[in-house]
């Protein structure tokens, strides 16, 4: 019964959701927006959860000195700085402690994060395009004429190298994408109907 | 009066006849004509149609725009609710605020307001020489919402299909007529993977993206996680799963307990395997770096939602040196997941991987099933391609969903 009655309630929703889809009547809407209502409502309720796991996690490495528990201190640190000055200060505000904390320290690491995106890309493009068999070698050719007809000097070249950009990124790209993206539909339609059908149950830990 | 005399009135009262014809033309040309008002299709109730004979380019000379008038009793009053530019001759009242194009820069409009089941009356006029010309009185005509969207038929007619094809596979599979399954060379290196971090005595790392609880990416990471974690449990191996989302954290939870459950370990459980970090995408990326980094996870799992962090997380685990296998249904991705992990699930096979690693008959036909629609739709895709080589429509037409 402790399974039996989630899963009852999985599939009367789906099934419901599924009708809903169809359905453009004011009823149908307000049932959808209700349901996202509830998922904003349970969002809110498992953050608490979140944060306590997050906390005791960090927590526990301090106490067992774990490795690298140094970080667990800085964060603690700043998880409880931004929690007081937010209920202490007018968090959107700009001049603000808090505010200062966001832009000045929050968004230059967050930034930081992402640039690091440019690095990994070339490094992870060397390993992508060394020509070690014949379809290696394709992607190779592929990327080489897609950078260059991207960039001005590809013009200058030939004027032929945009167009055959272009091409390769409008048929064959686009052709493999929707390759992708069509068996992504019916696996996806798929997956849920064995959940609304109660066949994959594992998502419950079950087998 | 001398006859040139009534010559000259003759000609003065001819010309002034044609040059009003010119500038005001005979009465009832100017107005819109063959105006209709109708509910719009397919909605829930919150917009009415009102279309009017398309002007040819000669036509539309002069013009400035169409102005469109409701109200609720015939003798009014009428309000304006929309205007209209002159090429176009069709017109959607939906009842929202509507910016008189005279009013002077930065004002707003007011909210017109439009009720279901409630008569409404409209005129169009066409605003030419600083004058209106009015269409007469249209209605009355009522904003009505369906029960159904027919413009939607040909999803809800291939979903039953679909979903009659999975039920017949289903079927077959339950009286042992669907055996072989298309390998998947990723999902059976996540067994050996789990075997070489156990040899190693390293903690395998899962993650599940950063995708909502309820998209099917996720969900069909919960149940590899729900595989994984008996596997886990079965050879005693350490298992850190460090979440994004705390709804995801809960499940996750919950999905890895009961795994060690069903594979007779409770005791090996510990919730500390399953834990939130940050709702922050990059906060995220630098916290599971450093746990690939400092706990030199042998194993690195990424399936789920990925986004911009899918090379940020995988080039860290390839100079880890962990084994990697990902899967992600985010098309953008898949390029860095290739390059950077061992062995990668392309598209559906994240959804065909609960079925894969569990042999579950049931799970197997709906497999079947889908590679079986798949097919359908290949061959559909080149019927209708030549079909539309030979200018031959009826299978568009039959396939294209109004939305």
């Amino acid at each position: 019964m402790k399974r039996r009655i989630p899963m009852m309630i999985v599939s009367l929703t789906g099934i419901l959701m599924t009708i809903q889809y169809f359905v453009p009547h004011p009823i149908s809407e307000a049932f959808y927006n209700n349901a996202l209502d509830w998922l904003v409502i349970i969002g809110i309720f498992a953050m608490p959860l979140g944060i306590y796991s997050m906390v005791r996690m960090q927590f526990t490495k301090i106490q067992r000195k774990s490795k690298g528990w140094g970080y667990s201190v800085i964060s603690l640190i700043s998880l409880f700085t931004m929690l007081g000055l937010g209920y202490t200060q007018k968090c959107l505000e700009t001049g603000t402690f808090f505010m200062k904390i966001f832009e000045f320290i929050y968004i230059p690491i967050q930034a930081t994060m992402f640039s690091l995106l440019a690095f990994y890309i070339a490094s992870a493009a060397y390993r992508a395009f060394r020509a070690r068999n014949v379809l290696a070698t394709i992607v190779l050719a592929g990327a080489i004429i897609v950078m260059l007809g991207r960039i001005p000097i590809g013009e200058a070249i030939s004027p032929w190298l945009p167009r055959l950009a272009a091409w390769i990124m409008n048929v064959p790209n686009m052709a493999a994408q929707r390759a992708i993206m069509i068996g992504l539909g019916l696996g996806a339609a798929s997956t849920a109907m064995k959940i609304v059908l109660g066949i994959e149950r594992s998502y419950m830990g079950m087998e | 009066m001398a006859n040139y005399q009534r010559y000259i009135w003759f000609t003065v009262l001819v010309a002034a006849a044609v040059s009003g014809l010119v500038s005001a033309g005979p009465v009832g040309a100017q107005e819109p004509r063959e105006v209709r008002a109708f509910d719009r299709a397919n909605d829930k109730g919150d917009g009415i149609v009102i279309e009017w004979e398309e002007l040819t380019e000669t036509e539309q000379a002069g013009t400035r725009d169409f102005k469109i008038y409701r109200s609720e009793s015939p003798e009014g009053p009428f309000l304006p609710v929309g205007y209209v530019e002159p090429g176009n001759h069709r017109f959607v009242d939906t009842g929202k605020p509507v910016r008189d194009p005279d009013a002077p820069e930065g004002s707003e409009g007011e909210e017109t307001g439009l009720e279901m089941r409630r008569n409404y009356y409209y005129e169009v006029a066409r605003r030419m020489n600083g004058q209106e010309y009015r269409s007469g009185i249209i209605g009355p005509v009522q904003a009505r919402p369906q029960v159904i969207h027919l413009g939607k038929l040909p999803i809800m007619i291939g979903t039953i299909l679909f979903f009659l094809l999975v039920a017949l596979f289903i079927q077959l599979a339950r009286h042992g007529r669907v055996t072989y399954v298309r390998p998947i060379a990723g999902m059976s290196e996540i067994d050996n993977a789990i075997g070489r971090a156990t040899e190693m005595g390293r903690p395998i790392l899962y993650v599940l993206g950063l995708g909502a609880p309820d998209e099917i990416a996720t969900i069909a990471s919960y149940t590899i996680l729900a595989r994984v974690a008996r596997r886990t449990a079965e050879y005693r191996t350490d298992l850190i799963v460090p979440c994004n989302e705390p709804i995801v954290m809960t499940i996750a939870q919950e999905t890895v307990k009961n795994a060690y459950i069903e594979a007779g370990h409770p005791d090996a459980y510990n919730e500390d395997m399953v834990f939130f970090v940050t709702s922050m995408q990059f906060a995220y990326v630098a916290a599971v770096n450093g746990i690939m980094l400092r706990e030199k996870t042998a194993t690195n799992c990424y399936f789920g939602k990925f986004y911009a962090e899918s090379l940020l997380l995988s080039e860290t685990g390839n100079i880890a040196g962990s084994i990697q296998v990902a899967g992600t249904d985010e098309v953008a991705q898949l390029p860095f997941f290739v390059t950077t992990c061992d062995y990668t699930l392309i598209g559906e096979e994240l959804y065909a991987a609960s079925a894969y690693l569990g042999r579950d008959p049931l799970l197997l036909g709906a497999l079947k099933a889908q590679d079986l629609a798949k097919a359908i739709v290949m061959l559909l895709i080149v019927i209708g391609a030549l079909l539309m080589s030979f200018d031959i429509q009826w299978l568009k037409d039959i396939v294209t969903v109004n939305v």
